[in-house]
């Protein structure tokens, strides 16, 4: 789960690294009282969960609380990058001398997590180690000894930053460990004219394997934006929605991936990713088709599974019984394979319900429910 | 031969007592896998009877390895348990420890499998369905009658995707097949499998699949073109996942250019792999591959 910014300034503070000060609103109103609280300057920021806010306009520096007021209305409510803008963070303008870039993220590749650091803060990071390679210095972290201060001085002169970043990238260390984050990102990490290390922007992402042993964050539900995924979420199902005509309904992440560019390659956009699990039993069944079916955009549905431990007989009685309790309104595509296949279709092919079709083969079946989808 | 796991592979199973552990351990015996203990240490001492054979509950992997010479260890433990019983494991000198455990936080599986490294101890997974070597034992969840013994080898991120492809040339049959799992940091590489594969006398062509996220992909084939002569056919899915969103797999997930679906495949093909575009067209590709052969 991604933090929104100020939740990153939070954790940030706790942890004892200096962040500006900073208070975060919905209201253009309260801006303007936190404004004036703030000494009636502030950089007003938009706070969403995508960068290149600055360049779509949602991060604006305010000259007093009326102005404040005025771009906090402008800001609340902007779409960046499909993101709607519901808060606003007012901060403290920081009188910056130089620009650094830290961060913590895993590198799949080595089974660790890697210190990346730059005295060229403030940009993209991605661009400066694209043009300028030797400005951005790479430190793997060894997992059983963490971020000692002999590392972070390591990691500090490799980047060419100053020596007082040193006790930062401990405490960054610590964010990570402590809260169970995959990444910690400052970006920039200034110097200010009077010599202090702030951390003026941040980005935390946390590990959602991780919430059973993070209460602070256990309870918060990730957002979902889109209404059938918040549905699907309700229901335990493991649903994302795409832009397309085709439902689809499959056995194991690998497999329902495959299916989504089976479709697409025989001209037709899938609707959904649905990952059902290897048990596939009525209620799920039910639970997924009535989710897909509650899309408007959905023209048909594939329902592809591939019969392991749970037999495409058992597979079956979980289809049929959810037709009892899910009024099918649209056609009904249904693919099994492996374990007793013969059998499972033989279930279907007694129900005889009109509107669901079987065919033996993944890509025969994708075939025919791209067809169906583009036909209506 | 076969790779990792044999029919003389001794198998322990921490978590045999709990749901997830009984059901699969029976599985496991039904598939002539040698399942020499369980470990619980809140139930050593004791016997569970699965049909008619009397399996051992031993108190830690450390007793369970004195008792019957386990090398391998398959782990159902629940999440917030798993790195604890993975450590023991590597501590008691396991060889081998395949961890099916879904759900387990990143920073655990980077402590454990860094740790297993430096205990010589192999680690399969987390969040994988483990490993088969049809005829002769299954270590994990793969289905064991869906297939049988034969010449492919086959390494792959996904479960269904393995077993869909597994059950499309069991005429031809496998080798080993090796789920590696689908979490960002995983103990067991597509490289090193295509290396053991290589090295394999049963094994004659190797099956890669990949899914979007990370860059193993890309990784393994340049592996291909420097160290493996045997043919590779491959797959990947993920072609169109959208950016930034995350698809079952906690791996499978793309930001930006790298990771993509298409990226993997060009480095597949540029290396010389032949890659399918629905595993039932890679399963086509791994017969005509076979049949060229002679």
């Amino acid at each position: 789960m991604d933090l929104f910014e100020h939740q990153a300034r939070e954790l940030f503070e706790e942890h004892g690294i200096l962040v500006p000060r900073a208070e975060v609103t919905d209201s253009p109103k309260e801006a303007r009282e936190i404004a004036r609280r703030l000494g009636g300057r502030v950089v007003v920021k938009a706070q969403v969960k995508t960068g290149g806010r600055g360049k779509a306009g949602g991060v604006k520096l305010a000259a007093d609380p009326a102005a404040t007021e005025l771009t906090a209305r402008q800001i609340l409510g902007m779409d960046i990058k499909g993101h709607t803008v519901g808060k606003v963070m007012l901060a403290q303008p920081v009188d910056i001398e130089s620009e650094f870039y830290v961060s913590y993220v895993l590198d799949r590749a080595a089974g660790r997590f890697l210190a990346i650091a730059s005295a060229e803060g403030g940009m993209d990071i991605e661009e400066v180690a694209a043009t300028r390679p030797d400005a951005v210095a790479r430190v793997h972290i060894d997992p059983a000894e963490g971020v000692t201060s002999a590392k972070a001085t390591e990691i500090a002169e490799a980047a060419d930053l100053p020596p007082h970043t040193v006790d930062v990238l401990v405490r960054l260390w610590d964010v990570l460990i402590r809260e169970d984050a995959v990444l910690v990102e400052v970006n920039p990490l200034v110097r200010t004219a009077q010599g202090q290390i702030l951390a003026l922007d941040g980005k935390v992402t946390l590990d959602d394997n991780a919430r059973f042993r993070q209460a602070r964050w256990g309870d918060q539900e990730s957002a979902h934006d889109d209404p059938l995924e918040a549905a699907a979420a309700a229901k335990g199902l493991n649903y994302v929605k795409l832009d397309g005509e085709v439902g689809i309904i499959g056995n194991g992440a690998g497999l329902v991936m495959s299916t989504l560019d089976v479709v697409a390659g025989c001209g037709a956009r899938p609707a959904n990713f649905l990952d059902i699990g290897g048990g596939a039993s009525a209620q799920i069944m039910a639970d997924g088709l009535s989710v897909i079916l509650s899309d408007p955009a959905v023209k048909s549905v594939f329902v592809n599974v591939f019969g392991g431990i749970t037999a495409c007989d058992a597979v079956a009685d979980g289809i049929v019984q959810a037709l009892d309790t899910v009024q099918l309104t649209k056609p009904l595509v249904v693919r099994l394979d492996g374990n007793n296949a013969v059998r499972g279709r033989a279930i279907l092919d007694d129900r005889a319900h009109p509107l669901v079709q079987q065919a033996t083969t993944m890509d025969g079946a994708a075939r025919r429910a791209a067809q169906l989808a583009n036909a209506i | 031969m076969a790779i990792y796991l044999t029919k003389e592979s001794k198998v322990l199973v921490q978590g045999m007592t709990g749901g997830e552990g009984m059901k699969h351990t029976r599985r496991m015996l039904a598939a002539g896998t040698d399942v020499v203990g369980g470990v619980n240490p809140r139930k050593a001492g004791q016997t569970v009877d699965f049909d008619d054979r009397a399996v051992p509950v031993f108190g830690s992997v450390h007793e369970g390895i004195e008792a019957t010479g386990a090398d391998v260890t398959v782990v159902f433990v629940p999440p917030a348990f798993a790195k604890a019983a993975v450590v023991e494991a590597a501590d008691a000198g396991i060889g081998l420890a395949v961890v099916i455990t879904e759900g387990i936080p990143v920073h655990d599986s980077v402590a454990f499998t860094t740790y297993a490294k430096t205990k010589g101890t192999r680690i399969i997974g987390p969040n994988c369905p483990g490993l088969i070597t049809p005829g002769q034992s299954n270590a994990g969840i793969i289905p064991a009658d869906i297939t049988k013994s034969g010449r492919i080898g086959l390494v792959s991120k996904s479960g269904t995707l393995t077993y869909q492809l597994m059950y499309e040339l069991r005429d031809i049959g496998f080798s080993t097949c090796v789920g590696i799992g689908g979490d960002p940091v995983v103990g067991t590489t597509h490289i090193d499998c295509l290396a053991a594969f290589q090295d394999d006398p049963d094994t004659e062509l190797i099956v890669l699949i990949g899914e979007i996220g990370g860059d193993a992909e890309e990784r393994a084939a340049a592996y291909v073109r420097e160290h493996v002569t045997k043919p590779v056919i491959g797959y990947i899915a993920g072609f169109t996942a959208p950016e930034g969103k995350t698809m079952g797999h906690a791996g499978a997930i793309v930001s930006g250019s790298s990771g993509t679906a298409q990226a993997k495949k060009e480095a597949l093909e540029a290396a010389g792999v032949r890659v399918g575009d629905t595993p039932t067209e890679t399963a086509r590709l791994v017969l005509a591959v076979l049949e060229e052969r002679p």
